[in-house]
Formats: structure tokens, sequence, C-alpha cells
């Protein structure tokens, strides 16, 4: 069922070498699938056909240099090993009675837990075309458009399975789900994808999580579409903790109704490079949402953030804390776009963009990029680049700690900030401990 | 309180101290010994909070010549966490703010990298939490102040009343106190001045530098010391910042003009 793909740029150069060694092996399409998916799967494959792969000639790429990852070959994987729950014990969040986990892609249902439950609907989307569930072909593709961007083209032409949540109308779910993907094999390219559709006065909190058992490389390109209903409220926590020497491609667009809540938390520690796009539309009128983001990241890493917050009605509200800390030859880069449409009237925005150098040779490209049609909004941002402040560095000493000890409490407590804002407790603990031990010993 | 025999801790001796290449301390010296409180006065530019962060190790004061011992050993040899943890404790006049650390892991975490150093036993979190709210009574501190960040927010007379809370946690040989007075009403001055004495042994010793004489009030000094232009100008007891106040400082400074070259 396959189609063939044509490369755009021919075949000569390294990114285009790079796609048809991805594309070779394009996983079969879904068997009893319905016909718009079916559709909706080769229109993908055309685009990746048509589209470029990106590079720093890109306005939207200009800061992050992707070669090391095209220059690369990575095989679509078909199959995966089998795990134990001993295995994954330590990705385990206990508050979360539903799981779904994916090893390389593939569902793995014995390590999950609480699907097909009553109410709430925990469930793959293999699973939920065959029985023909309805409500995702309203959402699935419609968010995170692939017409002109390659990787969700990418991530949409091998769309087969993945993580649904439905949570139906007027029903608040108390324990967070997990959706937890995990990367074993070397040299792997998967393309996990999630659908989140909280309905109409509904609330739900899901954590989109992204672990590897291997140190490394290999490629994940993510795409998760997040539908928030009238006043549904959805809390999202993207923790995004591969190899460090693996490629991290994601995007979330999500979608907010009329006096919709939306709030994130996205920490992003691993990956060699990493890449989140994330998109928030404000499709009705009074909705708010929060972005707070923590990027890590030390040794050669690169960790890219695109946000878009497209205030699309009147009365929205955002709120946007990004941080990094940045030690040895790493490297950030935040670009956060807010949007105010004509119309968007009363929009109240707010972005801070925050920043550690740890080292000398750590580098951060910071931009705020505001875009406004309206004449009547709030829309205030600021970012700042700095050190370790030597007057807090001192203070401790003077109490007893080493240099070393008080530069690592200051850059934990740094982080901490944004840590702090999940609310779930035991995915908390363990990510302040990974901080914490990032930060230990640093320069 | 003065006794005789009483063992030396802190001997500074002809000290001289710059700061981006400005002069600023010329030929400090002084004595504190076990058991005795020394007040340290003088106008605003006379050195003394900078002889006070100096004896801490703030970096950004070169000591260009003199010596300092503490206990006999050299102190400028130490690091500014070493000096902590043989017993000098500096009470910041402006206490550093600490966001996203909270005050009562701050605390814990200070208190016991300090005694395992000194060989003594750590406390866990819950015994921890019993021995500081013991000494917050002494202070008169609300226990909310624990699970705040260090020193965030905080009014000027809780943050100084944290010095002394970390004081009374840390248990230093010599204690040197910059400005512990500003910023305090003459409640939140009673209350920190009882803690302040409270902690006095035989054992340790209290360096008080202060711009004026209302905290001697509370704390009785058996030395009085009046800097000037980055020296002792003058050595007297406590009737000396008596005089201070009732006459200013231009009285002492034009006294010591006419016998500059004088030893302090």
């Amino acid at each position: 069922m396959s189609t063939p793909v044509a490369i755009a740029g021919g075949t000569a150069t390294a990114a285009g070498d790079f796609l048809k060694r991805l594309l070779k092996g394009q996983t079969q399409a879904l068997e009893r699938a319905p016909d718009w998916f079916t559709r909706l799967r080769s229109a993908a494959v055309d685009r990746v056909g048509a589209l470029k792969v990106p590079s720093m000639r890109d306005e939207e790429w200009r800061f992050t240099d992707i070669a090391p990852l095209t220059g690369r070959a990575f095989e679509p994987v078909q199959t995966a090993p089998t795990l134990s729950q001993a295995d994954i014990a330590r990705f385990n969040i206990e508050e979360a009675t539903h799981r779904l986990v994916f090893v390389d892609g593939v569902f793995a249902p014995a390590l999950s837990a609480g699907v097909d439950g009553p109410g709430l609907q925990v469930t793959t989307l293999a699973q939920a075309l065959a029985v023909r569930t309805p409500g995702i072909e309203a959402h699935l593709g419609i968010h995170a458009g692939y017409q002109d961007q390659l990787f969700s083209a990418l991530n949409t032409a091998f769309l087969r399975d993945g993580a649904l949540v439905m949570v139906p109308p007027e029903t608040a779910v108390a324990e967070p789900v997990h959706l937890l993907f995990i990367a074993t094999r070397k040299d792997g390219a998967y393309h996990p994808r999630c659908l989140v559709s909280a309905a109409p006065g509904s609330a739900v909190t899901v954590v989109e999580d992204y672990v590897a058992l291997t140190d490394e490389a290999y490629f994940t390109n993510a795409v998760t579409e997040i539908v928030v209903a009238d006043n549904a409220r959805v809390t999202h926590v993207r923790v995004q903790r591969e190899s460090g020497a693996a490629f991290h491609i994601g995007r979330c667009a999500v979608s907010l109704g009329r006096a919709a809540a939306y709030r994130s938390v996205a920490v992003a520690l691993g990956a060699r490079i990493s890449r989140l796009d994330h998109c928030v539309t404000q499709a009705g009128s009074g909705s708010e949402c929060t972005l707070d983001a923590l990027a890590l990241i030390g040794a050669r890493q690169i960790a890219d953030t695109h946000s878009v917050i497209d205030h699309g009605q009147a009365h929205g509200t955002s709120r946007q804390l990004h941080k990094c800390i940045v030690g040895a030859a790493a490297q950030a880069v935040f670009n956060g776009k807010v949007l105010v449409r004509r119309g968007a009237q009363k929009t109240d925005s707010a972005q801070s963009s925050r920043n550690l150098l740890l080292s000398p040779k750590a580098r951060v490209d910071t931009k705020p990029q505001l875009e406004i049609f309206a004449d009547d909004v709030k829309c205030a941002h600021g970012a700042t680049v700095g050190q370790l402040d030597a007057d807090q560095v001192f203070y401790l000493q003077s109490r007893g700690l080493s240099e070393a000890a008080a530069k690592s409490l200051l850059t934990y407590a740094f982080g901490a900030e944004i840590i702090d804002r999940i609310p779930i407790t035991t995915l908390k603990a363990r990510l302040g401990e990974a901080v914490l031990a990032n930060t230990a010993g640093t320069p | 309180m003065i006794r005789a025999n009483a063992e030396t801790l802190l001997e500074v001796r002809g000290l001289c101290a710059s700061v981006e290449g400005v002069a600023i301390l010329k030929d400090m010296s002084l004595t504190v010994k076990r058991g005795e409180v020394h007040a340290l006065m003088g106008p605003n530019g006379s050195g003394k909070s900078t002889f006070a962060k100096i004896l801490a190790g703030h970096p950004a004061y070169q000591v260009t010549g003199g010596s300092a011992t503490f206990e006999g050993v050299d102190l400028f040899a130490l690091k500014p966490e070493e000096r902590a943890r043989a017993g000098v404790f500096l009470g910041f006049q402006y206490p550093i703010e600490i966001p996203g650390v909270a005050n009562s892991q701050f605390l814990r975490l200070t208190y016991n990298t300090v005694q395992a150093q000194r060989g003594r036993e750590e406390l866990d979190p819950l015994e921890f939490d019993d021995l500081v709210r013991e000494k917050m009574k002494l202070l008169e501190m609300n226990p909310d102040f624990l699970d705040r960040s260090v020193n965030e927010g905080f009014s000027g007379g809780e943050k100084k009343r944290n010095e002394i809370l970390q004081m009374a946690l840390l248990d230093p040989r010599l204690a040197v106190l910059d400005e512990t007075d500003s910023g305090l009403d003459i409640d939140a001055l009673r209350i920190v001045a009882s803690g302040i004495n409270a902690l006095g042994t035989p054992d340790n010793a209290v360096l008080l530098v202060t711009h004026y004489q209302r905290l001697l009030n509370y704390i009785v000094p058996d030395y009085v010391h009046v800097m000037s232009a980055g020296r002792i100008i003058r050595t007297g007891g406590r009737e000396l910042a008596l005089e201070l106040e009732a006459r200013g400082y231009d009285w002492v400074s034009a006294a010591s003009g006419a016998a500059a070259g004088a030893p302090a």
C-alpha cells in the first residue's frame, strides 16, 4: 500500500538521502482503516515528496543546524523488543492509573494500564479507528498541519498507531494519563503520535513522556494534537528525556475553544538535538493558556523551542515562562511568537525568556516575536541572559557550602521554578532529582 | 565579657585591602578574644563593612598587605566556606535573596554541611525541623518562614532575623554582624538583640559593625572601636559609643587627625 515518493531537490544531497532511506521502510498502512485515514496518509506522503529538508537557510531553522540528523541513516522500526515492567519501573508515575506505553513506536499492551475503561477513553489510535470511534476524523492531522512542515508530514505519512485520549463532556479526571514512549534501538526512526480531545466542560492531565533505554543515536519524530473544547481544561506535561545522542523533533498543536484552559509544562533534558514546535491557537473567546518550559542542557546539546500563541478571539490570556540552563558547549534556541489577530481585543499576554549560561562556550539565541493586529490589548515580553549571581554564590559559601555545591544549588533553583509547576508529586520529585543530578558539579 | 586569660580568637595586624584597585583598608589592626563583644563603629565609607566582608572572604576585595589569624590559622589562606566551617560567621548587611530554594532546605543543607565538617552528627529533615523551630522561638519568627524561598520577599527586619537564625544554627566562634540593626524597628531590634545576647558564651565572640549606637543599648560591648579612612583611630569602652552619639564622628576624627600616626 506504500506510495512511491519522489524526493524534492533530487537525491544527490545528504538531506535527500536521509528522506529516501527513511521512506524506504515506510510501514504498511493500517488494516481496517477508514477511507479518510488512508487518504490522510497518502496526502502526507505527497507532501513529503514536495517539501524540502529544512536547513539553516530557512528562517524557522536559522539557529539550529540539523545536519547531524539529516546526515545520518535511520531505519523505520517495524518490531519492538518485549520489555518487562521491571525494565521500565523507573519511568513509572504512581499517580497515573491510565498508561499507554509504546516501545520503539509499537504499542506494548502488557506494559499499559487502564486502557478502554468506562468514561475516559485511553486507547490506541489503531484500535479506535478499527471500531470507528467517532470524533477522530475532525481532529487528526487537522491541527498539526503537515502541508508545509516536513517532519509533521513525515509523521503523518507513517501514521499507523498512536495514543488517543478522549474525555467525555463534563467529566473531570483526577488522575493523570501517562503516555510513555520508550526508545531502545540504535539508528531507529519512529514517529509517535498523540491525539488528546477534551470535550466541553471536561478536565484532564496528560503526561507525554519520551524516554530511552539506550545511550545510542536514534530519531524520534513526534506529533501531538490537543483539542480543548469550550470550558474544558487540559494540563499537559511534556517530558523529553531522550538519550544524549538522540534526535528529537516534536510538534505539539493545541486548539482552544471558548473559555477553554490549557496549561503546559515542557521539560527538555535529553537529545543531542531537540526541537519542539509548540503552537496554541485560541479559536474561542476568553480562552487562556500557560506555557512554561525548561531546557537543561550541556555537552554539545542543542535544544530549540519555537512557540506560537495565536490569539484569534477576544478576551484571551496567555502566560509564558521559558527557561534555559545551558552548560558546556550547548546551545539553546527560543523563538516565542505571539500573534494577536484583528478582533482579538482585550488580549492579555505576557512572555518571559530567562536564560542561565554556565560556561563561556554555552550559547542561547532567544527571540520574542510579537505580531499585533488589534489595538486594545496588553502584551508584555522580556528576555534575560546571565550567569549565576556572584553575591548568591558568596552568600552560600559564607554559610559553609563549597563553591561547586553553591553553584549547583543555585542552578537547581533556577530550574526548580518550572519543575515546581508540574502538578504531579512523583514526577515533580523525579525530575527534580534529574535536574539536581544534571546540575551537580557544574563548573 | 573581658577575661584576663581568655584565648585570642582573631588577630588582625596591619591589614591593607582594596576593591577594584581603590585602597579601602589602610593598616587595620584588631584583636578579639573569646567571650568578648566588640563594636566597630565609624562614619559611612570608613571601611567597616569592607573589613567584615574581608574576614568572610568576599571575592570582590583584594588583601594587599597585613595578616589575619583565626585561632592561630591564616584566615586568608582559607576559602569562604572553610572560614565558615572553622567558625567565622558573617551576618550580612543586605542578606541575599535566593528564589527557588526553600529556607528550610537551605538552613538544613548549611547546618549539615558545617556539622559534617566539624565531625558532628547531621540531622534528618524531621530532627532538623525540631531544632530549627526551637531556634526560631528565640527570634519570635513565624514558622512559615521555613516554607518561603530564602529571604525572598522578606521585609528588612525578617531578613535580619533570618541571619541571626543562621547564626544560631551554625554556632560560630566569631560572629561578625554587619549593620544588623539597620532596617529594624524598635521591637525587631529588641528581639534580634536579645537573640544575639542569648547566643553569647565565654567561648565565642561577637564583632558588631554598626553606624549607630542604638544597638549598643541592647548589646553591651566590651570594646568600642572607631574607624576612619580604613583604620581604627580610637578604642574605648562602652562610654565611647555614648560620646559618639552625643558629639558625632567629626569630633573623634579631628582628635585623631592631631595624633595621626599614633597606634590605635
